[in-house]
């Protein structure tokens, strides 16, 4: 109270004032939500063009080759005008599936001991070279892909050709673990303590607890996380250029050579294809089925979540 | 784990004491635990009671740079002991904890959990099983028609019984209590206390709380614990109205705490 008695002015009086003369910052105060949404508007903006590109280039492939030959046929041929979409689909489900196989497994223990076992101080030393994984560019991936592991697997399939899906298909999988790896461990650490107490008080051992438990609690966020990383093998480009080769072939057998959808994409746009020729517009035609494929997934994902959520 | 007992504890504590890192919580305890009673542990925050608690079952385990001295019988034998598996002592000693922590599954689930862990499949048994239970935490009636709904839909108070419900479904012989009512409203917590009251016959109950109305309502004797050391342990009746020590006498007449 005596310090109030020593003052000269009043604190309410000095705000009142600025307030009064701070115009400028009012009219930042309503410019900001402005700006914002602006920022908010150019994402949605550019996305809708994507989609716009897309359909028109891909309507007017569509006036040349009719949807039937396209979806159906079973040869992919440009150069030959043969235009049947099915072996790179069947390229880039092979690589996925392959992906996956050895990322899930991999990508959901390292998540499970880091989150239920691992010490903090090992914890911390292990996420951030996990994360560092994911900060390779690709094309070293694709090179480790054909001068490593491709080798490596010649020994043990002897009749495998040099470019084939497994291996790249096995890298792929190895630069989406830390996806996996991270996103889970970050939705398993998230379920309370109280629950993993829960329990342990009725006997269950650590490895009970993280499968019967946290797993469950956490797998909305475990699902999420995978799917990221089906988008994310789906839409990989590189490693499969590099190291699949460039044979669109339907065959499930991964020590072939084969082409995904992106692989072709590279090729046509790298190649000496002609604007506005048929092979120029079929590359807008499977860059949408590429955009279907992954907005399937990303539905799928969503409802899968919310399915599955075991809120906590 | 049924063996011949020659003394009515069903926990021995000797020279027991614990530390967090460097700091010592529990100074050189010695308290015999008896069997089909409630005993209830009192004391300000931080003076240890919930620490003492969570060493029984050892869950304070789960804390890392917990180190320990002295020895806890539980049915003599030495909890710390090699041969003793944590699990096992945990089947035996349950546990309900301070904020109601059911399992974000169904009410039936909850309860059919610790059955389920330990081996038994079953249907029909976990059918048995999970109605005996919730009927011994006294919450059957408000649940039976809806048994495959999730347990979070419940109120706090009835979170707690099914809680206490999960405990009793792997038939423990002791069940510890870490302020099981702190979070409910007064009538919940009456419903529970009358629970623990009706458990009595059947387990032999441990009860932190901080709320000496409820320990001098429901339990048969009381600790009285200051600072990590325990000050007093007698029968209830003895300890409210005639206090050895002039710190319990300071502490249960409101003058600290």
């Amino acid at each position: 109270m005596t310090k109030k008695a020593n003052l000269n002015y009043s604190v309410q009086e000095m705000i009142s004032k600025n307030k009064k003369s701070n115009s400028l910052g009012n009219l930042v105060e309503k410019l900001v939500p402005i700006f914002l949404l602006f920022c908010a508007i150019v994402s949605v903006l550019t996305t809708i063009g994507i989609v716009f590109t897309l359909l028109k280039e891909s309507l007017t492939f569509f006036t040349k080759v009719s949807l039937k030959d396209f979806y159906f046929g079973t040869e992919w041929s440009p150069w030959t005008d043969k235009f049947g979409v099915a072996p790179l689909i069947t390229g880039t489900l092979l690589i996925t599936v392959i992906a996956i196989c050895v990322a899930l497994p991999i990508g959901l223990a390292a998540a499970i001991y880091l989150s239920e076992y691992a010490s903090e101080k090992v914890r911390r030393t292990i996420k951030p070279i996990l994360e560092i994984l994911a900060g390779i560019p690709t094309v070293v991936y694709g090179f480790f892909a054909l001068t490593f592991v491709s080798p490596l697997l010649g020994e043990i399939f002897t009749d495998m050709k040099i470019f084939n899906a497994l291996s790249a298909g096995i890298v792929v999988g190895i630069m989406i673990i830390p996806m996996i790896a991270s996103l889970s461990e970050d939705a398993m650490s998230a379920v309370p303590r109280s629950l993993r107490d829960g329990a342990l008080g009725l006997g269950a051992t650590k490895f009970e607890v993280a499968i019967k438990v946290v797993l469950p609690a956490a797998l909305s966020g475990i699902i999420a996380s995978v799917v990221l990383a089906i988008s994310r093998a789906i839409g990989e480009t590189m490693i499969v250029t590099i190291a699949a080769g460039a044979t669109p072939n339907m065959t499930f057998d991964p020590t072939q050579s084969i082409q995904t959808l992106t692989a072709f994409i590279v090729q046509g746009a790298t190649g000496d294809t002609s604007y506005h020729s048929v092979i120029y517009n079929s590359i807008y035609a499977v860059g949408f089925t590429l955009f279907v494929f992954t907005l399937l997934m990303n539905i799928l994902s969503q409802y899968i979540s919310r399915k599955f959520r075991e809120d906590y | 784990m049924t063996t011949i007992i020659n003394n009515n504890a069903a926990f021995s504590i000797e020279d027991f004491n614990l530390w967090y890192g460097n700091d010592q919580a529990i100074h050189q305890i010695n308290m015999k635990i008896p069997r089909n009673e409630i005993t209830a542990v009192i004391g300000p925050s931080g003076c240890g009671k919930s620490t003492l608690l969570k060493t029984l079952n050892r869950m304070i385990e789960t804390i890392p740079s917990v180190n320990t001295s002295g020895s806890i019988k539980y049915n003599d034998k030495d909890i710390f002991s090699k041969k003793m598996l944590v699990e096992e002592l945990r089947t035996h000693v349950g546990m309900v904890f301070q904020k109601p922590n059911p399992f974000p599954k169904s009410i039936y689930e909850n309860v059919a959990y610790g059955p389920k862990i330990h081996g038994i499949k079953k249907k029909k048994v976990l059918d048995e099983i999970v109605e005996k239970s919730l009927r011994g935490a006294a919450i059957w009636d408000e649940v039976k028609d809806r048994l495959n709904q999730n347990a979070y839909g419940l109120s706090g108070g009835q979170q707690q019984r099914i809680c206490i419900a999960r405990c009793l479904a792997i038939e423990p012989d002791v069940i510890l209590m870490d302020e099981p009512t702190s979070a409910l409203d007064p009538i919940s917590t009456l419903k529970v206390e009358e629970l623990i009251k009706e458990l009595k016959k059947d387990y032999t109950i441990v009860i932190v709380t901080h709320n000496m109305q409820q320990a001098a309502r429901i339990s048969d004797k009381t600790a009285f614990m200051l600072n990590g050391e325990l000050v007093e342990f007698t029968d209830t009746d003895q300890l409210f109205s005639n206090p050895k020590d002039k710190r319990t006498e300071d502490y249960i007449t409101g003058r600290f705490g």
